[in-house]
């Protein structure tokens, strides 16, 4: 028990070489399912160790901040379930979209992959070292470039490139950030860092080291108008990589945002000193109406989900930016409820693609008769978008608005509900192609494949239960606000 | 401040080129060698950090009083393997958008994929 920090991001690390050794496709799938479940194990148990408050496992037995550490506490207790949970679904979902999708030579490998993304993103979440948390996120990211790339179509290989030379330079901003307040502090543990960086308020350097943090923070989760590399990736992906990917990718950036700018700057220096949660706001403001108004015109599905993700990253930050305990609750909800909510449209557009070979909104007119339940799905998830009740996305995004009612953002609760009548138009555009066009002729690829549509509906299912009893994801977003309230101004 | 800071200012030249390489350039593999000017600033900027005035490198030996500091070393050595890695898989992937599309630069490529869009 008392070595779960880091089993948690040891159990899929060590997949990764296992599933690139066994060389045999089923056995491969296994272990990933073995090890996303081991890792959800790891984060439930962590999870209710919460209530005896936070743990610290130093590595390797070197106490910090000489050495590296882990830490758990209720601000990213809940990403860490989040995020297993997540992988074990998708591993679930994944055999029978990748047999089909991925040449069968190359699927341990692609499990190896799929490994070392989830360990990444474990890691990001549970380190308590800022130089760990850099590394950690070149794991997951490196792995999705290769992940992306093994799409189907060949566009696939132009956005993963893409995708690595922007996700570079943002990780590479990481990095001077991260060089510049070792510099000043001489330490490179967040708990230590955040003991001495308040003596150096106001120094030039440090400003800069926030700079380069935040600017390249904002590349990885794609905040609107560094957001250029998102669309594509997710669209050309596999739909497994996708699923992932769009459920929970982006978010650990998101968390590692707030990590940083709390728990390691300081929110009196970020947001007090500095002029981050506006810069944020006003990025959220054109993130949310911009981008939904682009999802509104693109013809394929994929692509237009991506842009919604890139608009829904807007609300996240619209709360976290606000900085006050209700924004960062909010925040923190709509990351656990979008997560559930997107990874349930990417996984029924995994199903559309393999059924009918594109997704196309031209190839799928009429087929909401056709396929009922994967289309209901849509629709079901689509509305959390939207954010209608009785949908997990309706209670964030009232928490969100509340939130910023509460301090006075008019402005910006106007762009809440612009966007939100953007995604009626965009969630109405499926909506009526599936259902008000004549169905074609033509028969269908294949018959539906019963993981893939079972997983669908359960994330589904999981974003109604999330929005009829919020119970659970909103004591753990508030656990996690209160977790650094004290740490905000 | 020149004279005292040249390494600094050295690092700035390196880092602002690269980026510069990376984001006026349309081809894979100038975007690459970009990216690597860029990232090979980043870790003169950590090694940097560690030079102790009059200090040897950090090896113990008899006789000597002052060494550098090892750690930044240590950090760069992660990050400059972090670094290979990518450009390892860039590369990899630019070898295949050659194969796919017959070239290395991004506008053809891109020109390509539309042409057959429209075609299809």
């Amino acid at each position: 028990m008392t070595h779960l920090p880091v089993l948690q991001v040891l159990i899929p690390l060590m997949g990764a070489p296992a599933c690139a050794l066994l060389r045999q496709r089923r056995a491969a799938w296994t272990l990933f399912l073995l090890v996303t479940g081991g890792a959800l194990v790891c984060a439930v148990l962590l999870v209710l160790r919460m209530e005896q408050g936070s743990v610290r496992y130093a590595l390797g037995g070197w106490p910090a901040p000489r050495g590296i550490e882990y830490v758990i506490d209720p601000l990213n207790a809940p990403m860490l379930a989040l995020v297993s949970l997540i992988a074990l679904i998708v591993a679930v979902y994944a055999r029978p979209s990748v047999e089909a999708e991925i040449e069968t030579r190359r699927i341990p490998l692609f499990y190896a992959c799929m490994c070392l993304c989830v360990a990444g993103m474990l890691g990001v979440i549970a380190t308590g070292d800022a130089f760990n948390a850099f590394v950690f996120l070149e794991i997951t990211s490196l792995s999705s470039y290769a992940l992306i790339a093994m799409g189907k179509r060949r566009r696939a290989l132009l956005a993963a490139f893409r995708y690595l030379i922007v996700g570079t330079i943002g990780a590479t901003f990481l990095l001077i950030g991260i060089a510049l307040a070792y510099a000043v502090t001489g330490t490179l543990n967040m708990a230590d860092l955040a003991q001495r960086l308040p003596d150096v308020y106001g120094n030039r350097a440090l400003t800069a080291a926030v700079a380069f943090v935040v600017v390249g923070l904002a590349v990885k989760m794609a905040l609107f108008p560094l957001h250029s590399w998102l669309p594509g990736a997710y669209a050309e992906a596999p739909s497994a990589v996708s699923t992932l990917l769009a459920g929970v990718g982006t978010k650990v950036a998101v968390y590692a945002f707030l990590r940083f700018a709390l728990t390691v700057f300081g929110g009196s220096l970020v947001f007090g000193l500095l002029p981050v949660g506006s810069i944020g706001l006003v990025a959220a403001c054109a993130a949310m109406v911009l981008a939904s108004a682009i999802a509104c015109f693109q013809r394929d599905l994929k692509y237009l989900l991506g842009w919604s993700s890139v608009a829904q990253i807007g609300y996240i930050v619209a709360g976290l930016s606000l900085a006050t305990v209700d924004g960062i609750s909010a925040g923190y909800l709509h990351m656990i409820n979008h997560a559930v909510t997107k990874a349930a449209l990417f996984a029924a557009a995994g199903v559309l693609l393999m059924r009918l070979g594109s997704v196309d909104l031209q190839a799928l007119a009429g087929l909401g008769r056709r396929m009922p339940w994967t289309f209901a799905a849509i629709l079901l998830a689509g509305l959390g978008l939207i954010g209608l009740p009785p949908t997990a996305g309706f209670v964030s995004k009232w928490a969100l608005v509340l939130a910023l009612v509460e301090q006075g953002q008019w402005f910006v609760v106007g762009a809440v509900l612009g966007s939100s009548l953007l995604a009626v138009v965009y969630v109405g555009r499926i909506v009526e192609i599936a259902w008000f066009r004549e169905p074609p002729e033509t028969p269908l690829l294949r018959p539906p494949a019963v993981p893939m549509v079972a997983m669908t509906w359960l994330l589904v299912l999981m974003s109604l239960y999330f929005g009829l009893s919020p119970v659970l994801p909103a004591a753990l977003a508030d656990g996690a606000a209160v977790a650094v309230a004290g740490r905000l101004r | 401040m020149i004279a005292t800071h040249y390494i600094y200012w050295l690092i700035i030249v390196l880092m602002m080129s690269g980026l510069y390489i990376v984001l006026s350039h349309g081809h894979l593999l100038k975007k690459l060698i970009g990216l690597n000017v860029f990232q090979a600033a980043v870790f003169l900027l950590y090694v940097s950090f560690g030079k102790v005035a009059g200090g040897t490198a950090p090896i113990v030996a008899p006789g000597i009083e002052t060494y550098s500091h090892p750690l930044p070393a240590v950090l760069v050595l992660t990050a400059i393997v972090v670094g290979m890695a990518t450009t390892s898989l860039g590369l990899a992937l630019a070898v295949r958008i050659f194969r796919e599309y017959g070239t290395l630069e991004e506008d053809e490529a891109i020109v390509a994929e539309a042409s057959e869009h429209t075609a299809a």
